[in-house]
């Protein structure tokens, strides 16, 4: 029997460490990776509270998150490989500029 | 006692890996009107034994200018993967021994066939991970192609396997199996390839091909067009482990495909109750054979897709093609 | 007290939280996404101890097997190096992490202030395709309609902006024949 507040804590982390990746990360790539961070811990607290409150809809709420996730990843990477084109740079603070 | 259980089936299944590499030998040797192996043992049946003394005592070289965690960890991965989908399979009825009832299954889980589907999604990183971490042109371009061929063909196998979901209403390949049984009209049993799911079958044998990079389906591993692909770097062990990898895979894919359309372990019953127990298994695994017998056969006579016309074929063929029969297959089920 | 419920958790747990930081420590984009398919799959794992084995068996294909092998594609595609470090991230990372650690405190002690919420047991809510699959496809028909309509756009925009741009054409050559 584990408390319930443990799956937040986790999940709460988990969320924190993605945040944190996201602000003091370079590379774009490992940026995108810090959000997918963060979706996942939001989807363990979706499943969490859906084995507490008995409410299925929480597990069928993480499909769509893992749906807009898939959505996401594919834009965002084809975007990073549109500017890798241009810039030839995957740093962002070298992205900083409007016309090269 | 499932740790007995996958001791054995460990060491069967390695057995048999061994043993399928002396089929595709034989077998595409008189395909290619030659003899095989003929002179280690009888019908060169000791040659997997000289095959695996050799790889094992081969000098491993590691270049040093791979990237070494990934390096080691690749075939590793690969390896895992390729043995680990064999513990949903079931081989057998249960089996009563001295009042304990033995299933001849290491695990029945509710979502079995979903859980071999994953494993082989996680697969795809032993082949991708093996390709960069070689730090070579034709390892790269080999792994790229290799693991891009898999993912897209991975969704045409899910699919193909819907239309048996539908109609057996679980996940669980035992009730897969069970709802299999009986007879049309006596005499042909009511497997699924029977009972309307051709299309679904040979969706599922196609995107099988492709899942474990076999002719027709073999560029990335082609000898004349990449070196050898994404195994060029590795050598002696790790190589083996490679080769084993796939012909594991193709096992796995062979043990599924009797379960989901051949009825399994299911096939005529005689002879007394010990024969009884053991003759499922014994059905079982001369389907698995059949099967593999196809896979070499294939092999050993159709030329290689290039891979333009290998990726429209699965993104423009195959896909449209399991889901008409999956769409078909649920109109046929809901009247 | 110590049940084995608690002691996967936090094997789990652990993993998790070990992959989620190693993906913070690294510099090379692919070890950061190799600690975030062990994250996922550590996730997968939790899942399981709650009971939702359709969600954990679709975590680790949709997830750990589909977008993370998008990832790494593009990590090799681009042949992304170890990151450098420039001005910018001095400064991100002089009030990227106290202020991040500031939040998480906030977060963590509103949390366990207000804890008195109740265990969870293992396996509470077995979430089996046959009891998701009704709510999938009745209540939730609008939701999952629209994110498949979303995925087309997504499937087309990816084509689109990741294909090469169409070269410009030949200009006509001077001086007639």
């Amino acid at each position: 029997m584990v408390p319930l507040s443990y799956y937040l804590v986790l999940s709460g982390i988990l969320f924190a460490c993605g945040v944190t990746g996201f602000l003091i990360k370079r590379n774009i790539i490992t940026i995108f990776m810090s959000i997918e961070l963060m979706l996942n811990g939001v989807n363990l607290s979706f499943v969490a509270f859906a084995a507490h409150w008995h409410a299925l809809a929480g597990q069928v709420f993480v499909f769509f998150v893992m749906v807009v996730a898939a959505a996401e990843a594919a834009v965002g990477l084809a975007i990073i490989i549109a500017v890798y084109r241009n810039r030839e740079t995957l740093n962002v603070d070298r992205v900083n500029l409007l016309k090269l | 006692m499932s740790v007995i259980k996958s001791a054995v089936v460990l060491g069967v299944l390695l057995g048999a890996v061994a043993y399928t590499v002396w089929l595709e030998r034989k077998v595409v040797g008189h395909i290619q009107n030659r003899w095989g192996p003929t002179r280690v043992g009888p019908f060169g049946l000791l040659q997997p034994i000289a095959v695996g003394l050799k790889l094992f005592v081969k000098e491993d070289l590691t270049p040093p200018y791979v990237y070494k965690p990934l390096y080691i960890a690749a075939p590793l991965i690969a390896i895992i993967f390729a043995l680990t989908s064999i513990s949903m399979v079931p081989f057998g009825n249960d089996v009563v021994v001295g009042g304990y009832t033995i299933p001849f299954q290491i695990t029945d889980v509710n979502t079995g066939l979903l859980i071999i589907l994953g494993i082989t999604s996680i697969g795809v990183y032993g082949v991708a991970l093996a390709g960069w971490s070689s730090n070579n042109k034709y390892s790269l371009l080999g792994g790229l192609r290799a693991s891009a061929q898999m993912v897209s063909y991975e969704i045409s196998l899910g699919l193909s396997v819907v239309g048996v979901l539908i109609m057996a209403g679980s996940f669980s390949l035992r009730t897969i199996v069970d709802s299999q049984a009986g007879l049309f009209w006596g005499f042909i049993p009511r497997w699924n390839i029977f009972t309307g799911q051709f299309v679904g079958f040979f969706c599922y044998l196609i995107a099988a091909y492709a899942e474990t990079n076999r002719i027709p389906f073999d560029l990335p591993e082609a000898e004349t067009e990449l070196v050898a692909g994404y195994h060029t770097e590795y050598s002696s062990m790790k190589f083996a482990m490679f080769f084993m990898a796939e012909y594991a895979n193709m096992i796995t894919v062979g043990c599924l495909a009797t379960l989901l359309f051949f009825g399994g372990w299911r096939g005529p019953i005689f002879g007394p109750g010990i024969l009884q127990a053991i003759e499922p298994v014994f059905w079982f695994v001369a389907k698995v054979v059949v099967f593999l017998f196809i896979y070499i056969w294939v092999r050993g006579t159709l030329p290689r897709f290039r891979y333009d016309q290998l990726m429209a074929f699965g993104w423009k063929v195959l896909l449209p093609l399991s889901l008409a029969n999956l769409i078909a297959t649920a109109i046929a089920v809901a009247w | 007290m110590l049940s084995v419920h608690l002691v996967l958790f936090l094997v789990f747990g652990a993993v998790a939280l070990a992959g989620a930081v190693n993906l913070l420590a690294q510099t090379h984009p692919i070890n950061s996404a190799l600690s975030l398919i062990a994250v996922m799959a550590a996730l997968a794992g939790e899942y399981l101890l709650l009971g939702a084995e359709f969600v954990a068996a679709v975590q680790v294909i949709v997830y750990a097997g589909a977008i993370m092998v998008l990832f790494v594609f593009v990590i090799m595609l681009l042949n992304a190096g170890v990151e450098e470090r420039t001005k910018g991230s001095r400064v991100a990372i002089l009030f990227g992490i106290p202020g991040m650690l500031l939040g998480s405190l906030l977060v963590a002690w509103v949390l366990l202030r207000y804890s008195g919420t109740g265990e969870v047991a293992a396996g509470a809510l077995p979430g089996a395709p046959k009891t998701i699959g009704p709510l999938l496809f009745h209540e939730f028909l609008l939701p999952f309609e629209i994110t498949s309509i979303l995925i087309l756009i997504a499937i087309m925009g990816a084509v689109v902006l990741a294909s090469k741009p169409p070269s410009s054409p030949v200009p006509p050559r001077e001086g007639g024949f």
